[in-house]
């Protein structure tokens, strides 16, 4: 587990800000790098030809398939929030896919800073406010509506409104919740077979053989499903609070 | 039984939810693919539902693996 523990780099030593100590550590160091690169990825493909080169074309699918996916789900009026879920996706993405490079073999430990349940919620947190916002200045108070479906008798009312009431406050939670616990179960997976790898390494030959090799395939194999859910829970994420935004601006 | 064995022992009882909940994905898959085969020209338009369908299934069953860390980390 210490793979996932939080260092500050320097040391806490006089970076008390009002009571919080607010120390540069590995986890801020790697959202850095990961927003470094993401901006370098989209503006390499801002030259706007006519004809797009490849990078353009990466680029121009990626914000299509954002483009798309929020058409699809809510609407006409989904474009507004593409540069938000966008921010999101190729955030989560990068840094997903970021904390599984090997650099470990040139000592550079990467640090997957969605591995952590503060990150994650902080995430889910502000798509949860922009759901609200989004709500309550579009609706008013009439997007309490919500938790009343279309066409339910109104004996049944009283019995439903709480139980869509919780589904929808768990949202946040789950999303966060979501992220969070795929990338620590993946590395977490990693660490565990990687220590079989060394185990039988250390125990002689023979358990090296029997142990160790069949792990560190297994270990290529994991990676490579890693790679696939680092993808997958970046576009989980953001087809939800797609959906999210799609419930707050059409009312069901 | 002391504290630690019986928390081991519940963590490894919370991990019997994980093979549950990989029935439950592969089921979202599988009613995803027959649909898929027997009428292609429909399946591209369902992927999103196939991926929130997914996601639904999965965090029930990260919500096992979770009862498993708390029960070793944190009570």
């Amino acid at each position: 587990m210490r793979q996932f523990t939080i260092e500050p780099l320097g040391g806490t030593a006089g970076w008390e800000v009002a009571g919080y100590n607010i120390a540069f550590t590995n986890s801020a160091l790697w959202m850095l790098i990961t927003t470094v690169v993401l901006f370098a990825f989209v503006a390499l493909g801002m030259k706007r030809e006519l004809v797009p080169g490849r990078w353009q074309m990466m680029v121009e699918s990626l914000t299509g398939f954002i483009d798309d996916m929020l058409e699809a789900n809510i609407g006409k009026g989904g474009r507004k929030y593409v540069p938000y879920v966008f921010s999101l996706f190729m955030f989560i993405l990068f840094a997903n896919l970021l904390g599984l490079v090997p650099l470990g073999v040139v000592g550079v430990h990467p640090f997957t800073f969605t591995s952590h349940f503060t990150v994650t919620g902080i995430l889910a947190v502000i798509s949860f406010s922009i759901v609200l916002g989004v709500g309550f200045w579009k609706h008013g108070l009439k997007f309490f509506g919500l938790f009343v479906p279309h066409g339910t008798p109104l004996p049944m009312v009283p019995f439903i409104a709480p139980i869509e009431f919780i589904s929808f406050m768990v949202r946040p939670f789950s999303l966060a919740l979501r992220l969070f616990v795929a990338m620590m179960a993946g590395h977490l997976l990693l660490e565990v077979l990687s220590s079989f790898v060394i185990g039988g390494g250390n125990a002689g030959f023979g358990f090296g053989l029997l142990v160790g090799v069949p792990s560190f395939i297994l270990m290529v194999g994991i990676c490579a499903l890693e790679l696939l859910v680092a993808g997958i829970q970046a576009y989980v994420f953001a087809l939800l609070t797609a959906l999210y935004i799609n419930d707050a601006e059409n009312l069901h | 039984m002391d504290m630690e064995a019986a928390k081991m022992l519940g963590a490894g009882l919370a991990a019997i939810g994980a093979g549950l909940a990989s029935l439950g994905v592969g089921n979202v898959f599988a009613k995803y693919l027959e649909g898929a085969l027997r009428n292609p020209g429909a399946a591209d338009g369902q992927q999103g539902r196939l991926f929130i369908g997914f996601a639904a299934a999965e965090l029930l069953g990260l919500l096992a693996f979770v009862v498993a860390m708390i029960l070793i980390f944190v009570a």
